[in-house]
Formats: structure tokens, sequence, C-alpha cells
């Protein structure tokens, strides 16, 4: 299994030579292209010019190798490529393409590095190729962490550049007319008269010359999709019914399987009854699998049935039992042995504060993932191949799981990505396809299809990261003058990374995400972070660690604004030293009309974090009516450097604060006798419509690089609703899901 | 067991007490209506039962034997879009989408009883379906538009 921390610490080394101007070998293959896997399956006649453009006589296919989890991937990739390759929408058909290394994600190895996203220095830059290194040889192909746009922008561009200026070169050579006089226009090369040779007709001409290799990018005042408003290519599917998502899929014999494993994570299956459900209609086997039973039968809802009523004599969890051991847990952790890192520390905190402490608590507690198409795989095992019909973000990991189940060798594990029904972090996990191999390879020929029932997936749930912060801060003459922010938590790096078969070097930067990076001068300003030992499994929720870290670090500095008298957005603003970030806060308090009388019984927060990039600031507007706590309007400016598609930027902002809102006020999973408490959406239901306010948004384009917005509205969220919250009814809200303490309409 | 589903009557072969929505999914092979969460928390398995939206995955086989059942599949086509469909295309409205097919089957029904919906009942009427993507301002857009199309045809 790869091990990032070695490799890391190879790639040091490789690094300092680069950069000292040396060219080892290391070097060498960081620099080398990896193998384009459209090669392997090529039709007759079929050009191929990079990994991500394939045409032939029939038509042209773009492949889009980030997994559309619901964010538009699909499309955004599609338009990337077709910018510069002079297609329309309705020109070509795209396809997932097959897990490979050549689709290593260029952005996720950047964000490893520890710096401040604003920090663009040369170290920081340096550390940032670095890292983008490791990435590239390890193959690391892989949706998350908001970077399936930074990672895409330039280089689906150069390949429809590439594909483009080889079709012109192929129909050069075919007429005899100079490359510089022929231009590209609707999926055809056009000639000085007008004749237009479509690049289905030039495929097999192409596909017998070299690749142009130098082209240029066309400057952004010429593009004609990118920054547009499109239509996703999905949208009609999605609004028909007709779209067939990894739990849609049918095949001709298909078998249906449902689990139940010890809901106790990681507990052991002393025994089982399955005399009844052996009996019942449809049943065609019982299986063991890994810490549990799976059946088979002829129809979901039976083996749903089936699994029910078998009786289990389940293992202890190998974490606290109960709910209030997690948080003493968490406690006790802001101590010398289990801090991780001093992540700031600008003046001296200590001094400034001197007796005069401000100080505060805040808690954060596990949350869950529960996209709204429950986890589940269609699998086929035979002695020579396998293949596997799953949604999932790191295809190229799922191929390593199953392997160490199964025994195939890799190159003959069959990976079909499909379209996923929401993901939100939880489509990184492995339980469903583990569990799936080890059902197919019990049943060697059958092709059958596992689905997760509601509970069973809410019971195995990685969810958030359990957390607490505790700030202590000073303020003088009208001024923040010290701040001091602690943050204990379980590592969900290390508890996803543990299942991934990764170790990562260094402390873990996601216990530090969205409070350490704060773009404040605060005179005197530490960060720290206490790395709590493993309790529930965890997992990477959308925002990871700024999720929470959000909340505590915004919320704490308002505490302290409003300790010093000062209005909350004139002193975030003063104290801003970055300026992208300050526009960023000019642009929200503008478009909130920040300042102006909200009349009785209302009030306005207003929060800022950076996660992923991303500045971010919302304001949101509430009343506190005689039946609660109303949300009225919510304004959200965002610079992301580049908006690639405005409908889809502003939809995603939109439900990244809805999200974030709905599980900061409603939603929490604890845990009893070892057990999530919370079975289905009646008991953790995020925001529903009658809950959701008004939301406008404004995207910023002053940043230098470009950034996905897919986790980024999240954070600021909770932050902003308690800030109003506080102005409008002067009630501080310290902990996460709020209806602890304050009811909402 | 005889069932009608987008004005096909089928014998099908079920426990009584199958869910509706298993029937049309691993039976029928209608795909359209989703599980989410089989106790009527969710919303994505809403299908029509003689015109009005029910929860598909919290009714029985036995229970619509004899009615018309409407699905998705059977309100329009993406050649033959129903105004629903329409208002949610030009909107923009699905992220993941997975939720879309039981909104779009609670919008219509919840239309064609209420022509010209104010705020509140749309929120009231639309509460019971979750969207986990959180499209819930394109979705309240989307009906408005919908409204004004089923209103002018």
């Amino acid at each position: 299994m790869v091990n990032v921390g070695k490799i890391a610490r190879r790639s040091f080394l490789v690094g300092s030579v680069a950069v000292a101007g040396g060219v080892a070998f290391g070097y060498y293959a960081v620099q080398k292209p990896h193998k384009n896997p459209l090669l392997a399956s090529l039709a007759d006649g079929e050009a191929t010019f990079n990994p991500w453009v394939k045409i032939s006589s029939k038509g042209i296919t773009l492949i889009t190798p980030h997994a559309d989890l619901g964010q538009g991937a699909y499309s955004m990739q599609a338009a990337l490529i077709a910018e510069e390759l002079d297609l329309e929408f309705g020109q070509f058909d795209i396809e997932p393409g097959v897990p490979a290394a050549a689709y290593y994600n260029t952005a996720l190895g950047a964000e490893l590095a520890p710096f401040r996203s604003t920090d663009e220095s040369f170290q920081a830059e340096t550390m940032r190729t670095v890292f983008s290194s490791v990435t590239k040889l390890m193959g690391a192909q892989g949706t998350g962490g908001s970077s399936s746009v930074p990672d895409s922008f330039e280089k689906l561009r150069i390949a429809g550049a590439v594909a483009r200026e080889t079709l012109k070169k192929a129909a050069s050579k075919r007429t005899g007319i100079d490359v510089s006089d022929l231009t590209t226009r609707q999926a055809a090369v056009v000639l000085p008269d007008g004749t237009m040779l479509t690049y289905a007709e030039l495929a097999a001409d192409a596909a017998k010359i070299k690749p142009v290799k130098n082209v240029e990018l066309r400057d952004p005042s010429e593009w004609r999709l990118v920054g547009k408003e499109m239509q996703r290519l999905d949208i009609i599917p999605k609004s028909t019914g007709t779209l067939t998502y990894g739990i849609d899929l049918d095949f001709e014999g298909m078998l249906y399987a449902a689990v139940k494993v010890n809901p106790r994570q990681g507990g052991e299956l002393n025994g089982y009854d399955a005399s009844t459900a052996e009996t019942m209609r449809g049943v065609q086997k019982i299986l063991p699998v890994t810490n549990g039973v799976a059946v088979i039968a002829n129809n979901t809802w039976r083996a749903f049935k089936a699994v029910d009523a078998i009786t289990y004599d389940w293992g202890d969890a190998p974490y606290p039992a109960e709910q209030a051991d997690h948080w003493k847990a968490v406690e006790a952790s802001f101590t010398d042995d289990f801090l991780d890192n001093e992540w700031r520390a600008d003046g001296d905190v200590d001094a400034a504060i001197d007796g005069n402490s401000i100080e505060a608590e805040y808690r954060a507690p596990y949350v869950a993932h529960q996209p709204l198409e429950p986890i589940g795989a269609v699998i086929k095992v035979t002695d020579d191949r396998l293949d596997i019909w799953v949604g999932h973000q790191m295809p190229r990991f799922v191929q390593q799981q199953i392997a160490a189940i199964t025994g195939h060798d890799v190159k003959d594990i069959h990976l079909h990505n499909q379209y996923m029904g929401g993901s939100f972090g939880h489509r990184l996990e492995f339980e469903n396809v583990k569990l799936a191999a080890e059902i197919g390879n019990q049943m060697r020929g059958e092709i059958i299809k596992l689905t997760f029932s509601r509970e069973e997936d809410f019971a195995h749930d990685f969810p958030r990261q359990i957390a607490m912060a505790r700030g202590r801060g000073a303020v003088s003459g009208g001024q923040v003058e010290a701040y001091d922010l602690g943050v204990a938590a379980v590592s969900s790096s290390d508890s996803q990374g543990a299942r991934a078969n990764l170790s990562r070097p260094g402390p873990d930067g996601q216990l530090a995400a969205g409070a350490w990076n704060l773009p404040y001068a605060v005179p005197n300003f530490r960060m720290r972070t206490y790395k709590v030992p493993e309790l529930a499994p965890t997992s990477s929720w959308r925002s990871v660690g700024a999720s929470s870290n959000g909340f505590f670090a915004d919320c704490f500095l308002d505490e302290l604004i409003h300790a010093a008298g000062a209005d909350p957005m004139a002193e975030r603003i003063r104290l801003c030293d970055h300026d992208v970030s300050r526009k960023v806060l000019e642009a929200v308090a503008e478009m909130s009309g920040w300042g102006t009388d909200l009349g009785e019984n209302r009030g306005r927060g207003v929060a800022f974090v950076e996660s992923f990039g991303v500045p971010i600031a919302e304001v949101i507007e509430v009343t506190n009516t005689e039946n609660g706590i109303r949300i009225d309007k919510v304004f959200v400016a965002a610079d992301v450097g580049t908006v690639v598609d405005p409908i889809n930027f502003d939809n995603h902002v939109k439900g990244g604060v809805v999200w974030g809102l709905g599980h900061a006020m409603n939603c929490e999973i604890t845990y009893a006798d070892g057990m999530a408490e919370q079975s289905n959406f009646h008991a953790h239901e995020g925001m529903r419509l009658h809950q959701c306010p008004e939301i406008v948004v404004r995207g910023l384009e002053n940043a230098e690089k470009v950034r996905g917005i897919g986790e980024p509205p999240v954070p600021p969220a909770a932050p902003a609703l308690a800030n109003a919250i506080f102005a409008a009814t002067g009630q501080r809200i310290r902990e996460m899901p709020f209806n602890k303490h304050i009811q909402f309409v | 067991m005889r069932i009608t589903v987008n004005g096909v009557t089928t014998n099908v072969d079920v426990e009584d007490e199958m869910p509706l929505l298993w029937v049309l999914r691993d039976e029928l092979k209608v795909k359209g209506p989703k599980y989410g969460c089989g106790i009527a928390q969710c919303g994505a398995c809403t299908v029509h039962v003689d015109g009005l939206a029910v929860r598909s995955c919290s009714i029985t086989a036995k229970q619509v034997e004899g009615r018309d059942v409407t699905t998705i599949e059977g309100i329009g086509s993406p050649d033959a879009l129903h105004a629903v469909q329409e208002a949610w295309i030009e909107h923009q409205v699905a992220q993941c989408g997975y939720c879309q097919s039981g909104q779009i089957m609670s919008a219509a029904s919840f239309l064609s009883m209420h022509p010209s919906p104010s705020d509140d009942q749309i929120d009231h009427a639309m509460s019971a379906n979750l969207c986990r993507c959180g499209t819930y301002p394109r979705i309240r857009e989307a009906i408005k538009t919908a409204a004004a199309k089923m209103r002018e045809a």
C-alpha cells in the first residue's frame, strides 16, 4: 500500500534538488507524463490526443474523470474542454473514464502544504509544487476538497486546445492549406473558403499524426462558455426521472442484497440466528460478512425484511459506549500531551491578556453525511475478472480495497463510476464496496446489487469529528487586542486515512482549518490544536475541519468585538490584512445594507471564514418571533478567482448555506450503548423547505487562483446565524445543534 | 394482483404488504421513484395514486390494487415535458437530483389543487420533501413559474 508519509519525505529531496536547479531521476519521474488510458481501448480509426478527448468517425467523447456527486462536475469538465475545442453542448458524449494514474488530482497536493492559502511566498509555492508531485507520483485520482475546478481549469482547456490544434494539423495535411489559415467552429475545422471539415471525418487522419504539443490558451475575453450561464448536461434527465443512478442499475438475472453489520462500529458479531429469515419468501442465500450478515434475495424489500428478521449477538464497540464519555475525552485533551501543533503565535497573548481574560467554550457534535441516495454497489465477480458499478470519489482506492478481499489483480478490477445522489464526503469511504466484494466473492458468477437501508446507512456513517474550542482574549480601546483559540478534536483525517491505508506526515491541518488562517492582524494571536485520541470513527464531512472550526473561531471573535464595543463588520474589516478577503467583507456589508435599522426583535450577524482557499462572508438576518427564531435572509459574498458557471455557482452557494444552517440548527449524532441513536431522517433531517431563508449570492473574481465552491459556503453559515441570534436576543449560543438552546420557527 | 402504472395494467406476484415503491422499482423496473428513507420522511418516492401525491414507500401493493398509479415517467418525458418539469429545467433546480422526482410529483399534485399558491402554502406543501443538496430556493422559484405556466395552459 502507498504510504504518503514515505513518499512525502522522498519528494522533499526531489523538491530540494529541483529548486537548486539540479535534474535527478526523481525529478524526471515527476515530469514524465502518465500513460494515456484511452489508448488501451481505441477502436479502429478512433483518435485520442490526451486522456480527455477521443474522436472517431461516429462522434466525439469527452472524458470527465472527476466524479459527479451532484455538484455538476461532468458539465464543468466538459465545458472546459469544449471551450478550447470549439464544441457546443450537444455535440459530444461524456464518459467518466476508467480509474487511471493519468487522472491524478493536480490540486489536492497543493492543499496539503502547511501554508495559509493567502500566502503566495516563494517557500509556500515551492512546497505546493512538491506536494503536487507527491499526488502525481501516487497517481492519486480523486474528487473532493473542492478541488475539481482548480484541478481541471487549466489542464482541461489545454487538453481541448491540443486536440483542436492536432485536428487543424490533420486538416492542413489533407488540404495543403497552412495551419495559420484554418479556424475551428462547431466541431469542425473551417477552411478559408468556409468549407467545414468535421472533427469526425478528420479523426482517422489525426490518429496518424503526433499530437501538437505547444498550444496557447485563449484570452478570457474570447471565452464562449466559461463564465457564461450554462445548462447542465444532466438537467433534463434529472427533471424527468430518467437519469440512472447507481441504485437504479438493472441487469438480467440480478439478485438483491441487504446487510446488517454490528451497529457498534468495528465491533464483532458473536453469533446470529437466521432460522426465520431462511424460510422467508424470495431469500436465496444468507452469508457471513465482516462483523455482520448479508441476505441475498430476489427483491430489495425482501432482502431488507429478512436481514431484519435475523437475531444478532453483537460484540462491544471499540470506543466509549456513551456519548457523555466522548465529551469527557475531548474535554480532557486540552493539555500539552495532546498538543498537535501551534499554528500561529503572533505577539504575546499571555502578556496581552494578563488577568483581563474574556473566556468561552464551544462545542460541535458528530454529524452524519446521509446523502439521499443510500450507499450500495452492483458487483459481479468471476475468477478472472471483477466488475463493480458504484458512484465513488476515489476509484483507484476502490480497486485496492477490493483486490485485498478477492485477490484479483487491480488491472482485472473494472470500476464503472456512476452518477451519485449526493455525497458530502460519504462516498470517500469503502464500507459499501468492501461488503459488495465480500458478497460477490462468495457468489462468483452472479450479478448482485447491494443496497443499504437508510437505517444501516445511518448506523455505519462515519460522522464529522466531535470537537471543542476554548477561547481566551482581551480587548482595549474599542479594539480586539488578543485572541487565543485552542481546538481539541478527533482527527477525521487520521480515521479516514487508516481505512484507506494512508498515513500523513506532520500535524493534522484539518484540526486547524478555518481558524488559524483567519486573515486578521490581531496584534496577539495564538492558535493551537489538540488531537483527541480516536473515539467513534469519523470522516470528512462537507468542509471538514472548517465546518466546526469556522463556528468556534468566528463566534469567539464576535464575542471579543462585542466586548470591545466595536461594530462587528467594521472591526473585522479593520483587522483584515488580506486585500481579497477585505473586499469580500466590504461586498457583503454593502449587499446586506449593514448598519441600517432592522426594527424590533430582529438582528443581524456576520461571519467570515476562509476554507479551501476561498474567502467567504455571510450576513444573516433573523427575527425573534413568538414561535422561535426565524431566519429571514442570508447574504453571501465569495471570491473564487473565476466563476466558471454562474448558475451552478449560485445553486452551490445556496446549497452550502442550507447545509451549514440545517445541521447547525437541527442535527447531531449521539452514541448510546455504542450505537448511533439517530436512525433515519426524522431524527436528523437537516433543513426542510419551510426553514429555508431567502439567500442572495455574489461571486467576486479578485483572487489570482481559481477555486472550487463546493465546501466553502458551509463554515460561515453557523457562526453568522449564532451571531445574528445574539444580536436579536442577547443570547450567545456556543454549542451545535442550536435547537438544544433555542427554538426555531 | 393487478396494478395499473402510468396507464398500463400488469399482473404482479407480490406479497400484499410489499410497499408500492419496491413493486415499482424491482418488479416493474420503474426507477423514477427513489428509495430514500422507507418511512415517509423524505418524499423521494412520491407518486400519484388517483391523482394525489402519496409516499410509495408507505403504501402497500394491496392498497393500490385497482387504482391508478402515476410516476414521474407518467406525467411527462424529455420530449413532452409537464409544466412543472419545464419550470424545473428553466430554473436548473437539480444538483444531485435524487430527490427531484419526488419534489416534482409533490409540486404537480399541489399545483393541481392550488393554482395560485401563496408562499406559506408552498412552504407547507413542500416541507415533507427533503433535499440534502439544499435546492429549496430554486424549488420555490420553479413552483411559481410552473403555477404561471399551468394557469396559462
